[in-house]
């Protein structure tokens, strides 16, 4: 992304002493937001003792002990099997339902596409997981109540803003001169973006499936309202932090923050096709 | 295939799910707030929410937090905001550092600082160590609310300040450089060309980030519960214990319908404030 950059010019003296300020503050707020981090893990592979031992010094005893205490601790496999399997689900269904509709709204103008647009910014000014609430009763009277489906169905709806923003900024970033390109050398419609569109958007696509992948995997309240049986590991934990030990709640907030490190990593380059779309 | 018909049956899935998902579930929730299992049209759910003990506190502590959070986000927001827009080198790798909590959810925020607040914590080990105190404080008892709301309020400005971030990275990013030269030219000061350069023209992306940013904010829930228990009841939390332990999700859809106008008049109000000539938006 192109950037706005004041001008830079040779050595003064008052440029390097801002220089210095600049670098000073760029440590700080990293460590602002890596140190917390890290005293969770350094918390999370440590042992129970560990944990409870005062006063800390910032490298505690390295060990598995709790990670593995916690993966044992009755529940919590299958908890962490459920947000698996509810977070993949999430993130087939946003994909499947917003990438047509990321499409549509790149490569045709038709009446009523300002609607939608609009049905997708409203989505934006609404607490979501309070749909959790109406659909409680209303999964128990179509027999969804407690199902992994159920709940992949409310984190679709979390996650499919944004697959439509991402795919809609994706698509709008290839030339429709290379489709056209297609269709006249004797593709039709379907074949020209199986074999010319598709494959310049998968990485994007796989990112806007990761970033569905977290929403799910992070999403707290609908999880906890609607699942009893099939509770997912946020879920699970949330209820268990009244009575868990505490190296326990440590061992499972890294296993929470594991996966969401990686998968920002993945897709940072896409973050901004989230995000940026708003302004254009 | 019809190319006129071809938008629409490429929308279809998508209106589909929203309406069913997104719409309907929401009158579903102001019917369930007003209306009886029955189907009478009541009141008293509202009435029997507002006059819970715990109503003016949950609604007081919500409006709080936002009110300590949201300013400090925008402030430290657009400060690394022209950072980074300032930065050549590295700046990839700052701006992944900066938007790692993006990606953490706020039950994992809330035990990361409880990982420093608890009682044998990092905060107390590391003031035992430089010998400001002499045994243990216990920074997240139910006697100790406010700091409970500092240790809220801190975990909540690490945890989404990112959001922020990442908006007006992009905006700042929309902003034409020969308006900075501009400004040069005409020897506007590095704070002079912020504020009249990059502030007004940054004003569709802060409204973005602003209405979001509030939103969540008001939503605020796994992070309270996992640093202060039922110690700072909260809108959100409310709703859960209304939902769950008291069997009621008339009352929860009550309080559910406080959030959502709260929202909707934040936005509103966000959008009348920041408000950018049309061809400016989307």
């Amino acid at each position: 992304m192109n950037m706005a950059v004041g001008s830079q010019g040779g050595f003064q003296p008052g440029k390097s002493l801002r220089r210095a300020w600049f670098i000073l503050i760029t440590v700080v707020l990293c460590l602002w937001v890596l140190l917390p981090i890290y005293l969770l893990f350094s918390n999370a592979f440590s042992t129970s003792s560990g944990v409870s031992a005062f006063p800390k010094g910032i490298v505690p005893p390295f060990s598995t002990e709790s990670v593995g205490f916690f993966f044992r601790y009755s529940g919590v496999g299958k908890a962490f099997w459920s947000s698996i399997q509810v977070a993949v689900l999430t993130m087939i269904m946003s994909i499947l339902i917003g990438a047509p509709a990321g499409y549509s709204l790149s490569r045709f103008d038709f009446r009523g596409k300002n609607l939608f647009r609009i049905l997708i910014l409203m989505t934006r000014a609404f607490p979501l997981p309070l749909l959790a609430l109406p659909m409680a009763v209303m999964f128990i009277r179509v027999g969804l109540d407690d199902t992994i489906l159920g709940l992949a169905l409310v984190h679709t709806t979390l996650a499919l803003p944004f697959a439509v923003l991402i795919t809609y900024s994706l698509f709008s970033g290839i030339p429709i001169e290379l489709e056209e390109a297609a269709w006249t050398l004797g593709c039709n419609r379907i074949q020209a973006f199986r074999k010319v569109i598709f494959p310049l958007v998968l990485p994007g696509i796989t990112a806007s499936a990761i970033f569905a992948f977290v929403i799910s995997w992070n999403e707290v309240f609908a999880a906890a309202v609607l699942t009893i049986e099939h509770r997912t590991l946020p879920a699970f934990i949330l209820q268990s932090l009244g009575v868990a030990p505490l190296h326990l709640k440590f061992a499972g907030g890294a296993v929470l923050v594991l996966p969401a490190l990686i998968f920002i990593f993945l897709v940072r380059k896409y973050l901004f096709a989230m995000w940026g779309i708003a302004n254009r | 295939m019809n190319p006129r018909t071809l938008p629409y049956l490429l929308l279809l899935p998508a209106t589909f799910f929203l309406v069913a998902f997104f719409l309907y579930p929401f009158f579903l929730v102001a019917w369930q707030a007003f209306a009886t299992d029955e189907g009478v049209l009541t009141s008293k759910y509202f009435v029997k929410m507002y006059k819970h003990w715990k109503f003016d506190k949950a609604l007081t502590n919500t409006f709080l937090l936002v009110l300590a959070v949201v300013p400090v986000q925008l402030a430290l927001s657009l400060l690394m905001a022209t950072m980074v827009s300032k930065m050549q080198k590295g700046r990839d790798m700052i701006l992944y550092i900066w938007t790692i909590p993006l990606g953490i959810s706020d039950l994992a925020a809330g035990l990361i600082w409880l990982a420093i607040f608890e009682q044998t914590g990092f905060l107390n080990s590391f003031l035992f160590n430089i010998g400001a105190i002499d045994s243990q404080i216990t920074f997240l008892g139910y006697q100790n609310k406010t700091v409970i709301f500092l240790a809220v309020m801190i975990a909540e400005v690490w945890r989404a300040t990112a959001i922020m971030l990442v908006i007006l990275v992009a905006g700042i990013g929309l902003i034409p450089k020969e308006y900075y030269e501009a400004a040069e030219v005409f020897g506007a000061s590095r704070w002079k060309q912020f504020t009249r350069v990059t502030l007004p023209l940054l004003k569709p992306s802060l409204q973005t980030a602003l209405i979001l940013r509030v939103i969540l904010a008001f939503e605020v829930f796994a992070v309270v519960v996992a640093l202060g228990g039922t110690n700072l009841p909260i809108l959100m939390g409310e709703i859960y214990k209304w939902q769950f332990e008291l069997q009621d999700s008339h009352v929860a859809a009550a309080y559910a319908l406080v959030i959502l106008a709260i929202s909707i008049a934040f936005t509103l109000f966000f959008m009348w404030l920041l408000r950018t000539p049309r061809e400016a938006q989307l």
